[in-house]
């Protein structure tokens, strides 16, 4: 076990597979001399080179096809897309090549990369750095996404995502690099698919992932000392979506917050409270309580910008109306 | 010259072009008769290009071809009884009928494969590029593409990596004169698109896209360039799409002189001339004929052959298992 920062447990897991597996390769902009403008990859081009680290031209709809062809003839790329705004250019690599292959070409290929980026806002970024696209992608049926909120879950679904044999989309979140907290040494691998609980409670289920599962716990708190017992469920992966863990909780507090750092009209949130309704109405006391960005660009000035983004406040009035 | 096709390759690539042809008439006729599904697009005219390029690659090379492909398919050895069988939905298609005629794929032939996006194989196959430089392997990907493809910003982004890290990859501009129903002269500021090569730092080479030989020539010694290590290249191939965008064109916008000058320089009439008298027009009907028939049993055969059964997709269930 060692106390490693979000960032650096990213760092460790790209390390120890890139050693593990010489198909392993990492390209994208800043990530080779500059070590990445979050500093994930830092000293990776010195230990393994220029041929498996590669700094980019700024090309990040090529990019994004090329990870999908490399990944289809023998080699497991890592793609770094700088701002999950920018995901926005690699959308058609996304739905219109790598998610469709496996399946029209009847099993002949498999497409193994992981695609990094980064979200959220909080930080002054502005409109075009700050968004939290989760959507663009979990719409895409043959496309697995995840978003850890820990530093050990960081580094044990990084791992797993550059093992599986699928494309996966890693989205991690700029607020949270810093982050510092144990994550087991060598080999630590989070399954896919399966969220945990972060905090247990009776009263009201809160889920969700990244930032948000923080804001959440944070929410949780004040909760506490006002007599409510939050559970705080971090769903870890946004697709496939751990049903069963939902369904349990729900089924022990009666009462779904459901929250999301993106926009709300058509959100990761309607999803979720969809997706309760359509599984776990007969447990539900109360309707979904959503929190959700406002559905409006993402303003630059600080407190404009707190206006726009959820956050722990947001929660546990979201939680008092659901217990209402 | 070690880039010059041998006397058999020829006859085998006037084989390929006939079976080409011969496929694309057959699906204009039943096409006609309501019997298809989807568009089709028809490559009648351009078999040179996607015959000619192909035949030097080996089943481990790559090609990413286009919406246009049937010639990229039987060039690079695809069977044609399976790309009809795909191509009419039916389970022993390449792709058990999950991707029809545009978005075929064979892996194991190296055909990675049709794409219905417009200029989406160019990045496709500088990736397979990379993945073969990084494995190390003595292998090449092509990618045929056509003059409205090279309009979009990804060919440029392509280009600009594929010869920054000397990628083994050869880009086959496949130049028909259309992109959709737009002449190129509406399309592009310049005629001859290889004058681009030189903004890459690339080798660029125009070539009768009507004459294989030609065409395998160019294209040959761009592979053995790639193979090298010494980087991609950009052979135009100059050409003309007999027919319309696809079965469901209208037409009206090519020139019917146009048509004529290019019917009369059919690379199929192109090849048969040149070929006559090193082998003999005895040998040559006996290729035609069985080429034909090649095709014709292909179809009579698929026809026969079951539908698939629906299959859910795993990979994309939007839930994990409850377990």
């Amino acid at each position: 076990m060692a106390l490693l920062r979000y960032a650096e447990a990213l760092n460790a897991a790209l390390r120890e597979e890139m050693v593990r597996d010489p198909n392993v390769f990492l390209f994208g902009e800043d990530i080779g001399t500059y070590g990445g403008v979050f500093k994930v990859t830092r000293g990776l081009l010195e230990e393994f080179g220029a041929m498996r680290v590669r700094d980019t031209p700024i090309s990040e709809q090529t990019l994004a096809a090329m990870a999908v062809s490399a990944a289809m003839t023998g080699t497991r790329p890592v793609l770094e897309i700088m701002y999950s705004d920018f995901m926005a250019l690699t959308i058609d690599a996304l739905v219109n090549q790598a998610s469709i292959y496996e399946y029209i070409w009847a099993g002949q290929v498999r497409l193994p990369f992981v695609l990094r980026t980064q979200g959220g806002g909080g930080v002054g970024a502005a409109a075009q750095h700050s968004k939290s696209l989760d959507v663009f992608l979990t719409h895409i049926p043959g496309l697995k996404v995840v978003a850890p909120a820990t530093p050990a879950d960081a580094k044990g679904l990084l791992k797993s995502a550059i093992r599986d044999p699928s494309p996966v989309v890693f989205l991690e979140h700029k607020s949270l690099y810093n982050l510092r907290d144990d994550v087991p040494d060598g080999e630590h691998l989070v399954e896919i698919g399966k969220a945990v609980t972060a905090r247990a409670g009776t009263d009201v289920s809160i889920f969700a992932t990244s930032r948000m599962v923080h804001e959440s716990l944070s929410a949780a708190a004040v909760l506490e000392t006002g007599g409510i017992s939050a559970e705080v469920v971090d769903l870890r992966t946004l697709r496939p979506l751990d049903l069963a863990a939902i369904k349990a909780s729900v089924a022990k507090t009666n009462h779904a917050v459901v929250v999301n750092e993106g926009w709300r009209f058509c959100g990761y949130t309607a999803e979720l409270s969809a997706t309760i309704m359509d599984h776990a109405f007969d447990d539900l006391d109360a309707p979904v309580e959503r929190v959700a960005q406002l559905d409006m660009p993402i303003p630059y000035s600080e407190p404009l910008e707190a206006v726009v983004i959820p956050t722990a406040e947001k929660i546990v009035a979201a939680a008092r109306r659901a217990l209402a | 010259m070690k880039n010059a096709p041998s006397t058999d390759e020829c006859v085998e690539m006037y084989r390929k072009m006939i079976v080409v042809r011969s496929l694309e008439e057959k699906l204009g006729e039943l096409h006609k008769a309501g019997k298809t599904r989807g568009p089709i697009h028809r490559c009648d005219g351009q078999e040179a290009v996607g015959v000619g390029a192909t035949a030097m690659l080996t089943a481990t090379d790559y090609v990413a071809s286009t919406h246009r492909g049937h010639a990229h398919y039987i060039g690079k050895g695809l069977e044609p009884y399976k790309i009809v069988a795909e191509i009419f939905g039916r389970e022993t298609g390449y792709c058990e009928g999950r991707a029809g005629h545009m978005l075929m794929g064979c892996a194991a032939k190296g055909m990675i494969g049709g794409n219905g996006i417009v200029g989406a194989g160019i990045p496709a196959a500088t990736g397979m590029a990379l993945s073969i430089q990084i494995q190390k392997r003595n292998d090449v990907a092509m990618c045929l593409f056509g003059d409205g493809a090279a309009q979009t910003g990804i060919c440029h982004e392509s280009m600009n990596i594929a010869s920054l890290w000397k990628l083994p990859v050869v880009f086959v501009l496949e130049h028909n004169q259309y992109g959709l129903t737009v002449h190129h002269t509406g399309q592009s500021s310049v005629a001859d698109l290889s004058v681009r090569a030189a903004g890459y730092g690339m080798p660029g080479a125009i070539v009768d896209g009507n004459d294989a030989v030609a065409v395998y020539r160019a294209v040959g010694a761009a592979v053995e360039r790639a193979r090298r290590g010494e980087g991609p290249s950009l052979v135009e191939a100059k050409t003309y799409r007999m027919v319309g965008f696809s079965t469901s064109d209208m037409g009206g916008y090519q020139k019917d002189s146009d048509i004529a000058a290019w019917r009369a320089r059919d690379p199929i009439r192109i090849a048969f001339a040149a070929l006559k008298d090193m082998v003999g027009e005895a040998r040559l009907a006996a290729v035609d004929q069985a080429a034909k028939a090649e095709v014709d049993a292909a179809f009579e055969k698929a026809f026969r052959d079951p539908f698939p059964a629906f299959a859910p997709d795993p990979a994309s269930a939007p839930y994990t298992e409850v377990s």
